[in-house]
């Protein structure tokens, strides 16, 4: 692995790691506000953080 | 005799045992000695690891002559080489993973490299590799050997068949499921409803929960088989994800109906400008980013699973001089201990969220759109 | 990506098709298909025996409020049979007692009459007697005084007087 190619798995990290924390969260909040509906917000949540983590996979691997 | 016949897991695991026992071979490395010591050895044993393998390998010692001994047993090795269908049994190999030890068979000479067969073109002698490592008298042959990876199939599917005909035996004699019938219920609902009918409707799931249920426990089931000291790594696989992805691609296109298409192709309410845009967007992103981000994130998933609890098990050699032997032990066994539990959920997350979004693609392509 | 393209092995993606295709259809067959459906029939039993278990309740609902309706109107039956009961004693006993004056009345009506009659004909046979006594006692006073004109004539007077009394 090159440095440059280190350097672009790193900014991948970092904007996948923000983009989980933003859902986390937002899907923390809306739970805390609407505890009855925290199974259809923790689907919800699974599957945006699956499609976040397809595209981080698939950058990751462009760059490997 | 019959007693225990009626018990099929219990038969399973005894026969699995037999054949380990039967078919144990212990045979000496001839190339260097294999332990595994330094930080290079370690990466080199770890990316090995997650590759295929054409040998059940349980387990090295050295023996008191100073000999290095594998324990396992050997798979059969089918290839598709120039000269047709040729099988052999892969101990010909003799553990040899560098390509020195050629194995002759119906007449054309072959060699392992990295997990793979190469067949050695025409009056080669051995193998010689150009400066990037890659074979320039060799060339890869269609290999459907019964691999680790293809062993672990086989046995997961046998133990799913085992599992699940015998759940559905039971309900021709009784309402409710006893033993081991008791949890696989509750999973198979589970799926049913959660997984399949939110996402695919109440009208049309029924066709495909078949398919979900399989694939799910496919997967969870090759999952969990991947953390024991087994050391399958089966979902791991890209060959093996990318066929789940195509089965799920193919359902999809197959079944998705005139409104799924309409949307796909010429999407209604948008300026028609724009629609053939929208079009190739839509294409593209159900026939390869779909697929791609089903079959790379669980490939992704559970190799970088295994590489981490591979890792963490490797701290005990890799930080031996560092922290003393005890230091070490106990630094890796709490690190791997604490990652093998989030692998556990991973392997369960995995499975589902591969399920979920099959069922949420087909889902897609078979709901009905309201018209326009 | 281009390791990962010579990692991938098309023999093992060929395998595990195959495999795959293998294991959905006879799991589909051997096991989906009848768990699903026995799954499904288990529901629907349970279902039923809920649906069956609501229509009884309402059934016994309806029972008890028929049974409370029928005691009801058994209850207001008797009330009014026996109010009519006793309704028609009295009349019975007012019909009674007007009939039992009634027939007094005529009784002492019909008395009376007899008396009354009865006087009369005491009094018409008294009356008659006397005019026969008095014819006999006239005749005889006749025959004895008509020897004597003065006493003839003082006779006459008399008797005119006496008869004046009646």
């Amino acid at each position: 692995m090159t440095v440059p190619n280190l350097v672009g798995a790193g900014l991948i990290v970092i904007g996948a790691g923000i983009g989980l924390g933003k859902i986390g969260g937002s899907a923390m909040e809306g739970i805390a506000r609407q505890p009855e509906a925290t199974g259809k917000i923790q689907t919800a949540m699974i599957i945006i953080a699956a499609l976040l983590e397809g595209l981080a996979f698939g950058a990751l691997f462009l760059g490997k | 005799m019959t007693k225990i016949l009626r018990k099929p897991n219990l038969v399973l695991t005894t026969l699995f045992i037999l054949l380990l026992n039967s078919s144990l071979f212990a045979k000496s490395d001839e190339g260097h000695d294999g332990a595994v010591d330094t930080k290079d050895e370690v990466g080199e044993y770890i990316l090995h690891h997650i590759k295929d393998a054409h040998d059940f390998h349980l387990f090295s010692y050295t023996d008191s002559h100073g000999e290095r001994k594998h324990v396992g047993f050997p798979l059969p090795v089918i290839v598709w080489s120039s000269k047709g269908l040729t099988t052999f049994m892969s101990s010909k190999f003799h553990h040899d993973d560098s390509g020195h030890q050629i194995v002759e068979a119906n007449g054309t000479r072959f060699v392992k490299l990295h997990s793979k067969i190469y067949e050695l073109e025409e009056g080669a002698e051995a193998i010689s590799f150009d400066e990037t490592h890659h074979p320039t008298n060799a060339h890869k042959v269609l290999d459907f050997s019964i691999t680790k990876s293809v062993f672990g199939i086989l046995l997961v599917g046998l133990l799913m068949f085992i599992w699940f005909a015998g759940l559905a035996r039971q309900y021709k004699k009784k309402q409710i499921p006893t033993g081991f019938g008791r949890v696989l219920e509750p999973l198979v609902l589970y799926v049913r409803d959660e997984i399949a009918r939110p996402n695919i409707g109440e009208k049309r799931y029924r066709e495909f929960t078949g398919y979900l249920l399989t694939v799910f426990f496919f997967i969870w089931i090759l999952n969990l088989l991947g953390l024991t000291p087994l050391g399958f790594n089966v979902t791991g696989q890209l060959a093996v994800t990318a066929a789940l992805a195509i089965f799920t691609l193919i359902i999809y296109t197959f079944k998705g109906n005139k409104g799924y298409w309409g949307h796909m192709l010429w999407m209604p309410g948008v300026p028609y400008l724009i629609r053939p845009v929208l079009a190739i967007i839509e294409v593209a992103g159900a026939f390869l980013i779909k697929p791609f981000s089903l079959l790379v994130r669980l490939f992704a998933n559970i190799s970088a699973g295994h590489i981490v609890v591979m890792s963490l098990i490797a701290i005990m050699v890799t930080m031996k001089s560092e922290m003393g032997a005890v230091g070490a032990t106990s630094l890796s066994f709490v690190l791997s201990f604490f990652i093998t539990l989030i692998e556990v959920l991973v392997a369960f997350l995995q499975a589902y969220i591969f399920t979920m979004l099959s069922a949420l693609f087909i889902g897609m392509a078979v709901e009905e759109h309201d018209h326009h | 990506m281009e390791q990962l393209l010579n990692d991938f092995s098309p023999g093992l993606f060929v395998m595990q098709t195959v495999l795959l295709i293998g294991l959905i259809f006879l799991l589909v067959k051997f096991a989906w298909k009848p768990i699903l459906n026995s799954l499904e029939d288990r529901e629907k039993g349970i279902q039923d025996a809920l649906d069956a278990a609501e229509s009884a309740k309402k059934e016994m609902q309806n029972i008890t409020a028929d049974s409370e309706s029928l005691l009801k109107e058994a209850r207001a039956e008797r009330e009014s049979l026996l109010k009519e009961a006793r309704e028609l004693k009295e009349k019975i006993l007012a019909d009674a007692k007007e009939e039992a004056q009634k027939e007094g009345d005529k009784m002492i009506a019909k008395a009376q009459a007899t008396i009354e009659s009865e006087k009369k004909a005491a009094v018409a046979d008294i009356k008659a007697q006397v005019a026969t006594l008095s014819i006999d006692i006239a005749e005889k006073v006749i025959k004895d005084e008509l020897s004597n004109k003065s006493k003839q004539q003082k006779l006459v007077d008399d008797m005119l007087g006496d008869i004046k009394l009646n």
